[in-house]
């Protein structure tokens, strides 16, 4: 039998507002262990929250982006529970009304829908001090609070993603979003995007969903991939064998490769949501949408598609610019001061390091290219000692004399010694056929260039050789 | 009865008294009398004195201190302090020291008031008896052997006894009225949102609210005046800013709709001579100039039972945050959460301890929709049927309380008959309208009555006007005998 795979997506990802969700508190990595701490996201009693309206800003933002609809009243929820790293010992999130629904996303010419967007709060972080460094040796814990009350979205798709290719481009076309819209800094690596993933597999054809394991710890695309493709298998493997696949939670185990269910008792967890009653709807006016609306930024679909379209480049080598905010940035700034498009991205994108690099020096080397000063051999390696931090192209050309030779006469006479050099070359490449001709042609040009020191300009090497071969 | 607050007040900002006099002549009424009635769990003497010496300074540089000038508050201890213990008159909070003042406690202060001290309450608010305090019971200055009401029976207590001119209370379920009730002094629960509720520990979100006692009407309006309005600190705070009411209460109750609710006044359980006395205060109205009818609110039976289900609710997740982590009590386990579950049994007295089972159970997954939910949809036709009501009348009549002070101990046994003292009250919360408790007189053995006035949201005007009406007519001025010497 062929079976169809089904993904679901929950990306929770931290927003980068300046502030806590429910306090005046900074939103800050790395900053001294509860330092960024008040008696709002302490939790302390008598403390009541109030929500940060950048946050919802941030929503709407991801509204318009990913063409959700905005419903005119959403409310936050309580969900109890109990958790050392949790200051009230529940967490304010959105739970029957979220203040997004019914999304989609473009991935790879398919929409893929999305159930739903909402907001939340972001808990503690529990350290175990423990001499053997095992958890069930620790002596005791300490908690950093400075990570509560974080704003937080969790973007819920819906379970329409078919393989785990589709579901990398997905989480990579909704980080590239997220951060075109400047609501979040979409680092897996430091946990400010997160992705849990439920995949299910069923007979191809079938209507009905098979049964749902929900998999986490992915912090990578690459480990998304592998922990999906590890997942598909395993329970293609056990279906194809008659057993039935178990509903439950795995963790992805990056060093072994596999996934692997929660040893713990599975508790069902009883949230007890109810409405928090120390905040008030969320309404957003039709006026703050409209604003929100003329202030988007480019989405990165639009933004590829204008990179083709007007710089001329490959639908690849746009979106390996666009992947780097550095690269891109970069290359922008280089065609506003004027420089060709195609070439700057063209050395963008061939360049791995480009922090050494400025725009104006960017534009200045391709300028120097355009207007002849230098061929495109030079210029690779004023390119080095620019990133090496040598100087300016046009300080590092006039210092190392690297400028093309343009006094005619000079290349006129080194032509006329190389072909008076090589007579049977020359005898050939009368007699020869189109490709032998070529061929010649191409070595005496090498031998122009090693004469010239490379400094040549071609084009006038060109026209010279046609005056003296026939 | 002592001194009223708006006389202080203005005696200070002439400088005909000084603030010094003032609360060292209150410090010396505690000490003569609290030790009998036990409404302070912490008297703030050297802070109420320094504050003191601050006003009359500033009056002699020609500053106004404000409304307050000079005049001592008592401060319930569910309202944070900075730097001042603050216990919800529990043990799990014991030794804690917040680390800020609450919005109302700032008011207090920015209009000249001077807090004098922390009052007891039942834990967390819960109760109306201050006998569920884990620090002892606060006793009824009217009579020593009986209940002050609660849950802000410190509060109240000490208004009535005379060792402070106004106190500040939170009314959840009518735990400001209820104690102002049997305590003889005035108690008001403003519209909710209208106080803020920052630094207020929290007992149930959505029903709390601080509001006044004091020994007259006036004295209720000046204080509340100083402590309402809008607070960018709490969401639930109304933003538009109130108008003044001191100005009001005088405008009378010409042409005003007054309605008496038979099912809080014509029914069982109502002590006939507190039914008798909400006659009276319809007569008195009517004799002023108001129109009287019976009013009827068909669904406000429902309203207890309805509060015993949110109330608890919130609380359980409101009072989950005392775990033994962050401050107050903690008693080892061998794990977190066997030092969690340590900690809130050794911390949480009996009645708490009730509610947070029946909130949690409340809010279970099978049971949410059966009881919270249910409970919310009676609060919906509560309030559906108050603004039906409110369209004939401007303020509605009750009983404050079924019965006058009870005896310490009488109902401590039995939590339902507990409960059931607040079922007059308990409506008011549930619709976010305002209301407040009147002294009318004692009954047959001394103690006080009370009656209740309610108003629809933001009625506080028409709602004080009566008050004052009902005021004047009873002309009650009798008072403790321990109060005596206060002044």
């Amino acid at each position: 039998m062929s079976w169809e795979t089904v993904i679901g997506l929950e990306v929770h990802c931290e927003l980068s507002t300046r502030t806590k969700l429910f306090c005046s508190c900074p939103n800050e990595f790395g900053a001294a262990p509860n330092t960024n701490v008040c008696p709002v996201c302490l939790g302390l009693p008598g403390s009541l929250p109030v929500l940060n309206e950048r946050v919802v800003e941030f929503a709407l933002r991801l509204g318009e982006a990913l063409e959700f609809e905005v419903p005119a009243e959403s409310i936050f929820a309580r969900k109890n529970y109990f958790y050392p790293d949790m200051p009230k010992d529940y967490q304010v999130s959105q739970y029957e009304q979220p203040i997004l629904v019914n999304g989609r996303l473009e991935v790879d010419g398919t929409a893929v829908g999305i159930h739903r967007a909402h907001l939340e709060e972001d808990t503690g972080k529990t350290a175990h001090i423990s001499p053997t460094g095992r958890i069930h040796d620790a002596e005791y814990s300490l908690v950093d609070y400075n990570r509560a009350g974080v704003p937080l979205m969790e973007i819920v798709s819906e379970p329409e993603i078919r393989s785990s290719e589709q579901a990398r481009s997905y989480v990579q076309e909704l980080r590239a979003t997220l951060e075109a819209l400047g609501v979040s800094d979409v680092k897996m690596e430091e946990g400010s995007l997160r992705i849990d993933a439920n995949v299910s597999l069923r007979p191809d054809g079938a209507s009905e969903f098979g049964t749902k394991v929900e998999v986490k710890n992915m912090n990578s695309l690459r480990s998304l991939g592998r922990a999906l493709d590890y997942e598909v298998e395993r329970q293609r493997g056990l279906l194809e064998a008659g057993e039935a696949v178990v509903q439950e939670t795995r963790h992805w185990d990056e060093g072994d490769g596999r996934t692997k269910g929660m040893r713990s008792k599975e508790e069902a967890f009883d949230y007890r949501y109810f409405p928090e009653p120390d905040l008030v709807p969320v309404r957003p006016t039709a006026e703050w949408r409209d604003r929100v609306r003329a202030t988007m930024p480019e989405l990165p679909a639009a933004r590829r598609a204008r990179l083709i379209a007007e710089w001329e480049i490959r639908e690849d080598d746009a979106r390996t610019l666009l992947a780097s905010p550095e690269k891109i940035g970069l290359a922008e700034a280089a065609v506003a001061l004027g420089a060709p498009a195609k070439r700057v991205a063209n050395i963008v994108i061939n360049t791995p390091d480009v922090s050494a690099l400025s725009a104006g020096h960017l534009a200045e080397l391709v300028a120097l290219e355009g207007d002849g000063t230098i061929s495109k051999t030079v210029s690779k390696q004023v390119l080095d000692k620019v990133l090496a931090g040598e100087g300016s192209p046009r300080e590092i050309v006039e210092r190392e004399g690297l400028a093309n030779e343009s006094d005619e006469g000079e290349l006129a006479s080194a032509v006329d010694a190389v072909v008076a050099g090589h007579p049977d070359e020359v005898a050939a490449y009368r007699e020869g056929d189109e490709g032998k001709r070529k061929k010649i042609r191409g070595f005496l040009m090498g031998q122009l260039m090693k004469q010239t020191q490379g400094k040549a300009d071609p084009q006038t090497l060109n026209r010279l050789l046609d005056d003296r071969l026939p | 009865m002592s001194e009223r607050a708006f006389d202080i007040a203005a005696a200070v900002r002439a400088g005909e008294r000084s603030a010094r006099s003032v609360v060292d002549e209150h410090l010396a009424q505690v000490a003569r009398v609290d030790g009998d009635v036990h409404a302070f769990l912490h008297v703030l003497g050297d802070e109420a004195r320094a504050a003191a010496d601050e006003i009359d300074r500033r009056v002699a540089a020609g500053e106004d201190p404000g409304p307050l000038a000079g005049v001592p508050v008592a401060l319930k201890d569910n309202m944070c302090t900075r730097g001042i213990p603050t216990t919800c008159s529990s043990r799990i909070l014991e030794g804690w020291r917040p680390p800020y003042d609450a919005t109302v406690v700032d008011r207090i202060r920015a209009a000249g008031g001077i807090p004098i001290g922390k009052t007891n309450l039942d834990e967390f608010a819960m109760g109306s008896s201050t006998e569920n305090s884990a620090f002892g019971a606060t006793r009824n200055p009217w009579a020593l052997d009986r209940v002050p009401g609660g849950s802000s029976g410190g509060s109240a207590a000490a208004v009535a006894a005379g060792m402070a001119p106004l106190g500040i209370g939170s009314d959840t379920g009518g735990s400001i009225r209820q104690p102002a009730s049997l305590c003889g002094v005035v108690g008001v629960k403003p519209t909710y949102g209208r106080v803020s509720r920052y630094g207020l520990i929290a007992f149930a979100s959505s029903l709390d609210q601080i509001g006044p006692f004091a020994g007259d009407v006036r004295d209720a309006a000046l204080l509340l005046e100083s402590i309402w309005g809008p607070d960018a600190r709490d969401s639930t705070s109304i933003p538009t800013p109130p108008d003044p009411l001191v100005q009001e209460i005088d405008r009378g109750v010409e042409g005003l709709r007054v309605g008496v609710v038979g099912e809080l006044t014509d029914v069982e359980g109502i002590d006939p001579e507190v039914r008798s006395a909400v006659e009276d205060a319809a007569r008195l109205l009517e004799k002023a100039g108001a129109t009287v009818d019976r009013a009827s609110v068909p669904s406000t039976t429902y309203g207890l039972s309805a509060y015993y289900l949110i109330a608890p609710a919130e609380a359980s997740s409101n009072l989950a945050r005392y775990d033994g982590v962050r401050y107050g009590l903690r008693v080892d386990g061998p794990d977190v959460e066997g030092m969690n579950a340590a900690t809130r049994a050794a911390g949480f007295g009996a009645e708490v301890k009730r509610r947070i089972m029946l909130g949690t159970y409340a809010l279970s997954a099978g049971y949410y929709d059966a009881y919270y939910g249910k409970a919310q949809k009676v609060r919906t036709l509560i309030i559906d049927d108050f603004a039906r009501a409110y369209e004939r009348f401007d303020v509605l009549l009750s009983p404050t309380s079924p019965t006058t002070a009870f005896p310490i101990g009488a109902k401590t046994d039995d939590p339902l008959t507990m409960y059931l003292c607040d079922v007059c009250t308990i409506p008011v919360n549930l619709t976010g309208a305002c209301a407040v408790s009147i002294p009318s007189g004692l009954d047959a053995t001394g103690l006080p009555i009370g009656i209740q006035v309610m108003a629809p949201a933001l009625g506080e005007a028409p709602m004080f006007r009566a008050a004052k009406a009902l005021e004047d007519g009873f002309a009650f001025a009798a008072t403790p005998a321990l109060a005596g010497g206060a002044s």
